[in-house]
């Protein structure tokens, strides 16, 4: 019997910090301007220059540790990497390598092994050869980017599939989202994902030789290259070889993965600590200020939703975003007795739908209040309204924000309640199709769609769904 | 006592292209100074924290407040090869 | 004012006479302009203009209007700044060091950049990509290093007096080598901001000057804390200009463990004289014990290349200053630094980068961290029960141009009193102590004595160091006029 191998997963996550200036100069921070316009001595490393700390950064990446339920270092230090490549200016990125700001947290079902603050590398764009590396004659460095402050987060290899490393990032990405000290935008870089992938025997405790997939921007490619990646290492290893430690680059437009060899010497960082800084120690008051500014967690809300009955995928989706959340809670405050569980249907699937078909416009343009939607909501609960002229309702709030009730009674949809008229109306449609009478009436009781569909247009869908089908049920004798 | 070809790898480390005669030179003083060196090794360190630093300073930070950046003409004024608003520099060898 | 006049007069009685309307600015700076102009030693690697160094000092400081020398480690906007370094060939910086924009800004019109060991790498400014300096009292003799240009031409009648650097004797040894001041003062007491970097944790600025006063206005200028450098303290209250004339009821220390092998005769007799000097304006003499000093020279030549090889990494081809090939990335880099620098800089280039390299770390740079906290509780042991700590500033006289360039080790050795002082980060000055022959014969030159101090003790330091100068009454000006030999 041949063994059963599983992958082991762990991450590296940078993740840039939207303070106003870079880590260590007054430079400000940029997306997209035109190259090397903010940049200063400090940034460009100038002979003379020293760093100088950005407090805002620290905070930031103090609420970042909190936030992963991080122990948060009483002490942290900097050090000095040391690496030559044109967009690391001093030849050494300062790091925090010895004692980082933040150790041994966990975030759902992964745990943290550390995070430090450390500065980010300039822009490199590759001339020449279409873009790539080889076959280019020359590069160009754009030092905007370069000393950006980051948070580099570092798990324990606890992931085992690219599916659970997508539900996992998006995690931490609302989760970081949501302290607003990161635009956490993967397209922009803003967030960055490596992942370190091996592969060993189920049952095993050991980690085979890894390999690490390098900066892919969605969490989509990664969990694509995860796979294709775990998939080549069960290979090898089937095939009898053994994995080779290496660095890879998945292209998700062909799902190729491509080795990042290089000619350069192996890597010996020669770190050694960064005599030009003090060491960071934060004052209790610092740290309370951490743990306490944090808002309700996205991982924490999901389970509160839960708890009050909400679907466990649309607790997800709400918690990832704050102002779903946040939507989702109006709309329980507004109406009275609400089923929190509708609500979140209500939200999530409806709503969402309607302003994605609108122009895909975002919840913060929405002409449809919390208010007005728990009003609809109810409506419908209390059968004033079916569901169905519900959605059509909604439909027209979100194009013109109109009010429930007026909808209602502009395009005539109030729910007939009237019993008598009602029933007037399914014995018509009885008669009217005698052919699917006659078809429930010999038992096939599928064929009462038909005039279901038949009252429903009689009525313009004013009438409430359960009511139409008790009444047909009773006139065929069922 | 250092060999040549630990030297040659240092050097390479540094990036510094040393002709054969300095790596000669460089292979006899280095192991001349590095036996002084070694004889830190006498020095009882036993439970002693390092220095990397005489002050006794924490915490020296800098509020976020922007401060005026170089004029792009000035931040290249100084290049050896700019370009297009840009430090261009060659590419990495290509893989053989 | 006669020129001779001017000539001999120090930074503060220059002010003094600038400030009493016996002489104007222009005068003295056209006065030190010329005397620039004819730069007999190599001391200047650049020149003020009349226009440019009129343009630098901001009139109305006490000090307004007398000229100073800078070292040219020291970054100034629009001034070639080149570290001694052909890496730096034609760089012109961007912006000024905060102890330059200080001096400035106290109404010092800049005279020049002084010649420098390329990135303060040397004790003998031999090491400069631009000639070497010559000492002032023997022109085939060196000043002295790294800042051997600036005290050159403090001692030689070319400035009245100089910003240096020093990382491990910088200051003191070329002062002594020249018989004149230098004052290093504890580490964090001036910016470091603009001052290219060797070693961090071990540069400091200070003055190279005259006599003790002008040390102390000058260091007054320098001092503070500056929000561009977070290792920067200042000291707190301030210097004044000293008046002590005794030295009652103060102790000096003599480590007399570490003043043995390799001094010559010469100079510990005048290091003994002043011992006496001291017990006769009042002050006691005790032997202590500096038990790790002895391994401060190996510890340094640790640490102080690793700082460097890593301060030195950015200077690389691509923002500026020196590129030897566009051919590809690694050539580049390779090309450029081998080129650029100069072996002294290779060789501790190659030194730091072996002993932070992997495997090595403990075995050199961690084992040198934890020697330098031993030196350093060597100097708060000796300091409970001393004032100061006094040595000779070097073990020699100013050697001759290529006496010591053949092994690196003994030109190492020539700072082998002022470097475990640089590793506790403490102040110390040295003073001219009178003159002696060199061993195996010769005319005189001048032996500096070292006075050390604890951090931020500068006040003290400077009080101490003034009474005994005034005690000794050294007279320099035989190398004022370059007339010498």
């Amino acid at each position: 019997m041949s063994t059963e191998y599983e992958a082991v997963i762990g991450l590296e996550i940078h993740v840039q910090l939207s303070t106003r200036t870079k880590m260590f100069c007054g430079c400000e921070l940029s997306f997209g301007d035109e190259p090397n316009v903010h940049t200063c001595p400090v940034c460009l490393a100038l002979p003379g220059v020293l760093p100088v700390p950005n407090e805002k950064a620290v905070q930031y990446a103090l609420q970042i540790g909190a936030a992963l339920g991080c122990e948060l270092s009483p002490v942290s230090t900097f050090d000095r990497k040391n690496y030559f490549y044109p967009d690391n200016p001093k030849a050494y990125q300062i790091t925090q390598a010895t004692y980082p700001f933040a150790v041994n947290g966990r975030l759902g079902e992964v745990r943290i092994h550390h995070a430090h603050l450390e500065e980010d590398a300039a822009k490199t764009i590759h001339t020449g050869g279409g873009g790539r590396i080889s076959g280019s004659d020359a590069s160009e460095v754009d030092f905007n980017r370069g000393g950006t402050p980051l948070v580099e987060i570092v798990t324990e290899p606890d992931l085992r599939s690219g599916a659970q490393v997508r539900e996992w990032g998006q995690l931490l990405r609302a989760t970081i989202r949501q302290l607003g000290v990161s635009d956490v935008n993967m397209e922009e870089g803003s967030l960055r994902c490596d992942a370190n992938i091996s592969v060993r025997p189920v049952g095993s405790d050991e980690l085979g030789t890894k390999t690490e997939l390098k900066n892919m921007n969605s969490f989509r490619f990664i969990e694509r290259g995860i796979e294709a990646e775990v998939t080549r290492q069960k290979e090898v290893i089937a095939a009898g070889g053994e994995v080779e430690q290496e660095t890879l680059h998945f292209d998700p437009s062909t799902g190729e993965l491509h080795s990042l060899r290089s000619k350069e010497e192996a890597h010996d960082y020669r770190y050694l600590p960064e005599p030009d800084l003090v060491p960071v120690v934060p004052s209790p008051e610092t740290l309370e200020m951490a743990k306490s500014s944090l808002p309700e967690l996205p991982a924490a809300r999901a389970r509160r939703y839960e708890e009050i009955g909400v679907s466990g995928q649309a607790a997800l989706l709400l918690s990832f975003e704050v102002e779903w959340a946040e939507y989702f809670e109006g709309v329980l405050e507004a109406g009275t007795g609400i089923d929190p569980r509708v609500a979140a249907n209500w939200v999530t699937g409806e709503l969402a739908a309607e302003l994605r078909r609108q122009d895909d416009r975002p919840l913060a343009e929405s002409k449809v209040g919390p208010a007005a939607l728990a009003t609809l909501i109810n409506m419908v609960a209390e059968k004033k309204i079916s569901h169905g002229s519900g959605k059509s309702v909604l439909e027209e709030m979100v194009s013109s924000g109109a009010e429930p009730e007026s909808v209602v009674a502009e395009q005539g949809l109030e729910q007939i309640s009237d019993s008598g008229e009602l029933e007037r109306i399914v014995i018509q449609a009885i008669e009217d199709n005698p052919k699917p009478a006659e078809q429930v009436r010999s038992g096939n009781e599928k064929a009462i769609g038909a005039l279901v569909g038949a009252v429903m247009k009689a009525t313009q869908g004013r009438a409430d769904g359960g009511e139409v089908n008790r009444l047909l049920r009773q006139h065929l004798g069922l | 006592m250092i060999e040549r070809e630990q030297v040659l790898h240092v050097a390479r480390l540094s990036r510094l292209r040393l002709s054969d005669e300095e790596v000669d030179t460089l292979t006899g003083e280095l192991s001349s100074v590095l036996d002084h060196v070694d004889k830190l090794a006498e020095v009882d360190i036993e439970g002693v924290e390092p220095t990397s630093h005489v002050l006794p300073l924490e915490n020296v930070l800098r509020t976020d407040e922007p401060r005026p950046s170089l004029e792009r003409e000035v931040a290249l004024s100084q290049a050896p090869d700019p370009h297009d608003g840009a430090f261009r520099v060659p590419s990495p060898q290509a893989e053989a | 004012m006669a020129d001779m006049q001017l000539l001999a007069a120090s930074g503060a009685e220059t002010a003094a006479q600038i400030a009493a309307g016996e002489v104007s600015a222009d005068e003295v700076l056209d006065f030190w302009l010329s005397r620039a102009a004819n730069d007999r030693l190599n001391g200047y690697l650049w020149k003020s203009g009349p226009e440019s160094a009129r343009e630098g000092g901001a009139p109305g400081g006490p000090l307004s209007g007398v000229p100073i020398a800078i070292k040219d480690i020291f970054c100034t906007e629009g001034v070639p700044t080149t570290a001694a370094s052909r890496i730096l060939g034609g760089y012109v910086p961007p912006y000024t060091a905060t102890s330059v924009s200080k001096t400035a800004a106290a109404g010092m019109p800049m005279l020049g950049k002084t010649n420098m060991d390329e990135f303060a790498m040397g004790s003998s400014n031999e090491n400069s990509a631009y000639g070497a300096c010559l000492n002032p009292w023997d022109t085939e003799r060196v000043p002295g290093g790294s800042s051997g240009g600036s005290a050159a031409v403090v001692a030689g009648g070319l400035a009245p007096w100089a910003l240096g650097t020093d990382t491990g004797g910088s200051i003191r040894q070329p002062a002594g080598f020249c018989g004149i001041v230098g004052l290093k003062p504890t580490y964090g007491a001036i910016s470091r901001y603009g001052m290219i970097a060797f070693a961090s944790s071990l540069d400091q600025c200070g003055p190279l000057t005259r006599n003790v006063t002008d040390a102390a206005l000058l260091l007054e200028v320098l001092q503070g804390r500056d929000e561009m450098d977070t290792t920067s303290v200042g000291i707190e209250g301030g210097i004044k200009a000293p008046t002590a004339e005794r030295l009652d009821g103060m102790t000096f220390g003599v480590p007399r463990g570490l003043i043995g092998e390799g001094i010559e005769a010469g100079v510990l007799a005048r290091f003994e004289d002043t011992l006496i000097r001291i017990a006769e304006l009042g002050g006691e003499i005790v032997d202590i014990e500096l038990p790790h000093a002895g391994h401060a020279i190996s510890a340094y030549y640790v640490l102080a290349p690793a700082e460097a090889s890593t301060n030195l990494s950015r200077y690389d081809g691509v923002r500026y200053g020196l590129r030897s090939s566009d051919e590809d990335l690694l050539s580049m880099y390779e090309l450029t630094r081998e080129e650029g620098f100069g072996p002294e800089v290779k060789r501790r280039i190659m030194l730091g980068t072996y002993a932070l390299s992997s495997g090595y770390y403990d075995a050199y740079y961690g084992r040198a961290q934890k020697v330098r906290t031993r030196i350093v509780e060597d100097f708060d042991s000796a300091f409970a029960k001393v004032d100061f700590v006094v040595t000779p500033t070097s073990p020699t006289v100013a050697f001759r141009l290529g006496e010591k360039t053949a092994d690196p080790w003994t030109m190492y050795l020539s700072d082998v009193f002022t470097v475990p002082i640089s590793l506790a980060g403490i102040p110390a000055i040295s003073i001219p102590a009178g003159l002696a022959e060199p061993d195996g014969g010769g005319p005189e030159l001048p032996v500096g004595f070292q006075i050390a101090a604890p951090a931020f003790s500068e006040q003290k330091l400077i009080e101490a160091s003034h009474a005994l100068e005034q005690a000794i009454g050294f007279d320099g000006s035989a190398a004022l006029e370059g007339g010498a030999r």
